[in-house]
């Protein structure tokens, strides 16, 4: 592909991501929200980090199917232990690698 | 820019170390886009996509999965069409955290919220939402974590279009980094039983949806649906007591 076809695929994909990513935010943050709205969007963050979460501790991506107890969910569980103990982002991030690193070295990956 | 605060109620007086704090919250961000940024640089040079269009498109789009997308639509030879309108459905879901930051930049100016919106990802949404429920976050924090997560992509990405085959895959689990930090924030965001009822149910549902329906609607899907189920829980809960 040339420059110019280059150019145009990713302005384009570009248009497409920014618009969703632009409309609420300009015409929501100027205005008093219902509160019902308000309630229900504060709910959007965890339903969304489930939402994000769910096929990658419950299924096998490339086949797309069901699979309990993959290294990704049982890593999960002490990561999830750490983070309530500590309240700690970064930490929880270093050690959730480095026990999925550990856990590929023990051939669980 | 406006310097006016957020219409906030009870929010701390916040002190103008606002770069630090930022650059702070946005590190686990930064960390786990590396190895996905160098990822994504790998494939686009194995796709024959020059640096330059990488580093055009990681600007452009700035999007982790719809540039994954693009680079294997465009190794399988799809029509720039195709490949533009895969982005919107993919990116959509976008709309909902837009939505959801507004409330906390109530009031800004609108060329701020325009540039806000750029760097609006699942990644800095998340920390950004985590910092403003505690109280002590700004807008400035905010696009802090936006733009310094914006740059590592960017960078990363041509990166691993430039070094490309040098770099092992997956070292010292990076690849899990993006995952811990998920966990982490959505740990820090289960404040009372409502929020641990959306949460079950945007994973059961997030499943099934994803087994079901091909393609990437399970994420609006079940965040919809979830948060409407938690939301009609919480009423209900109110109206008991």
């Amino acid at each position: 592909m040339s420059f110019f076809d280059y150019l145009f695929l990713f302005t384009g994909m570009g248009i497409v991501t920014y618009i969703p990513r632009w409309l609420p935010l300009f015409f929501l943050a100027q205005r008093d929200l219902p509160k019902w709205l308000i309630d229900w969007l504060s709910l959007i963050p965890v339903a969304i980090l489930c939402a994000l979460l769910a096929p990658i501790l419950f299924t096998d991506q490339a086949s797309r199917s069901l699979e309990l107890g993959k290294p990704e969910f049982l890593v999960a569980i002490p990561t999830l232990l750490f983070a309530v103990k500590t309240k700690n982002l970064g930490g929880t991030v270093l050690v959730g690698m480095g026990l999925y690193w550990l856990a590929g070295l023990l051939g669980l990956q | 820019m406006s310097t006016h605060p957020l219409k906030q109620t009870g929010s701390p007086a916040l002190h103008p170390s606002w770069f630090r704090e930022g650059a702070m919250a946005s590190w686990p961000i930064c960390f786990g886009y590396i190895p996905i940024g160098l990822a994504l640089g790998v494939l686009a040079n194995q796709a024959e996509i020059p640096f330059w269009a990488v580093a055009m498109m990681s600007i452009l789009v700035f999007a982790g999965s719809a540039q994954f997308i693009c680079v294997a639509m465009i190794t399988a030879g799809a029509s720039i069409w195709g490949i533009i309108f895969t982005t919107f459905v993919v990116n959509l879901r976008h709309f909902l955290m837009s939505s959801s930051v507004a409330v906390h930049l109530n009031g800004l100016s609108r060329s701020f919220l325009s540039l806000f919106a750029y760097g609006i990802t699942d990644e800095s949404f998340a920390v950004n939402m985590t910092h403003f429920r505690k109280g002590n976050w700004d807008h400035k924090r905010a696009i802090t974590v936006n733009q310094l997560a914006n740059t590592t992509w960017v960078m990363s990405t041509v990166c691993g279009a430039l070094l490309g085959q040098f770099i092992p895959r997956g070292a010292f689990g990076t690849d899990y980094a993006l995952t811990a930090m998920f966990l982490a924030l959505l740990l820090f965001q289960l404040h009372n039983i409502v929020y641990v009822l959306t949460g079950v149910a945007a994973l059961g549902i997030g499943v099934a949806w994803y087994l079901i329906i091909p393609g990437d609607s399970y994420i609006i899907g079940a965040s919809i649906s979830a948060a409407t189920l938690g939301y009609f829980f919480k009423r209900f809960r109110e109206k008991q007591k």
